[in-house]
């Protein structure tokens, strides 16, 4: 008689238990977490309550890419890192709070800035990414990356005190970043964090709800925002939601999976 | 001439200094609004200077800068935000 693996550890499973008492995650749902592998590029502002809401909802395998290290003016919103972890790769900081919040976990942090082969070879294997960066340029090649491998891209973005989040899924008819957004802005109408500022819980609500939005891909609850842009406002207090659609000739995903424009 | 509301994301918002306003208009389409925007104030003007990344939503809906406005009650103009 064949033994099989068991899923989870001795002792695992009991931190799961408000999660399993939802109806829709239950122990299926758990077990689809337990098995999942999650690909987060950024573990910066958004990245940092991504990681560790993923890590403790148990998602078995999460790899990390950011070539960046902890400095101070991160720590007053990427709440992952901390002081004593200041000049640390952002990576390995990440991956020993992940790990402090839950051990059972494999985490596997990539130290490098992504390229386009190490975003081909990143995305492989993985049922979602998700967008967490801070810039364009890296935005669109992991875009370009998960429409070649047909995985879905979380993708969230921040500026001062407003958010976007929505989920890019070309395979199943919903666009791809290149379909909204298929030019460039110039350089100067882009401020960074850097030089625009950030409203520190913003990342946070915006993170959160790029968590909420894996958890329910993952387990299947629920309405996902394929085809949905959401635009957060903290400083007036709204939001708004946005109907997407895939654009005809999208240089990116128009010709791999067809139009539905 | 119709009653729009117009609103405006992440740095339009902060050239225009305003999240929205309610404009008399008849405008045909998105691009005669735009137009008819522009000349309204130096903020205006700047906010709309490279139209290249802008975006537009008609009722929530995601449209083009040639989609004509009859019927359209709300405008909204979002560029791509980048931070993370």
């Amino acid at each position: 008689m064949q033994m099989q693996t068991p899923l989870y550890a001795e002792g695992e499973l009991p931190r799961y238990a408000r999660h399993i008492a939802l109806r829709e995650v239950g122990g299926p749902g758990q077990a689809r977490l337990k098995r999942a592998s999650v690909l987060v590029v950024g573990a910066g502002g958004l990245g940092a309550p991504v990681l560790l809401y993923l890590a403790a909802a148990g998602v078995g395998r999460i790899t990390v890419v950011d070539d960046d290290t902890v400095s101070l003016s991160n720590l007053q919103r990427q709440i992952i890192h901390s002081q004593d972890r200041l000049d640390m790769l952002k990576v390995d900081s990440a991956r020993i709070a992940m790990a402090g919040i839950n051990p059972y976990v494999t985490v596997v942090p990539v130290a490098c800035r992504l390229d386009a082969a190490e975003a081909a070879l990143r995305v492989q294997g993985q049922c979602l990414a998700i967008d967490a960066t801070d810039n364009l340029p890296t935005r669109h090649l992991l875009n370009a990356a998960c429409v070649a491998a047909g995985v879905p891209l979380l993708s969230g973005a921040i500026s001062q005190w407003e958010g976007q989040i929505t989920l890019y899924d070309p395979a199943h008819g919903a666009p791809c970043l290149a379909c909204l957004f298929p030019t460039m802005p110039a350089d100067d109408l882009l401020p960074s964090c850097t030089s625009a500022g950030v409203m520190g819980a913003l990342p946070g609500i915006i993170g959160a709800m790029m968590a909420a939005e894996a958890i329910k891909e993952i387990t299947g609850a629920g309405r996902s925002l394929r085809g949905r842009l959401l635009l957060h406002d903290t400083l007036w207090g709204e939001n708004r939601e946005i109907s997407l659609h895939r654009r005809a000739g999208c240089p990116v995903c128009g010709t791999i999976h067809g139009t539905t424009a | 001439m119709a009653t729009l509301d117009i609103l405006y994301f992440a740095w339009l918002r902060e050239r225009i200094d305003l999240p929205r306003e309610r404009v008399e208009s008849s405008a045909a389409t998105v691009a005669d609004l735009v137009a008819q925007l522009v000349g309204t104030s130096d903020r205006h003007a700047a906010a709309f200077a490279d139209l290249a990344a802008v975006r537009v939503a008609l009722d929530q809906q995601l449209a083009d800068f040639s989609a004509p406005l009859a019927g359209v009650a709300e405008i909204a103009f979002f560029p791509p935000m980048t931070g993370g």
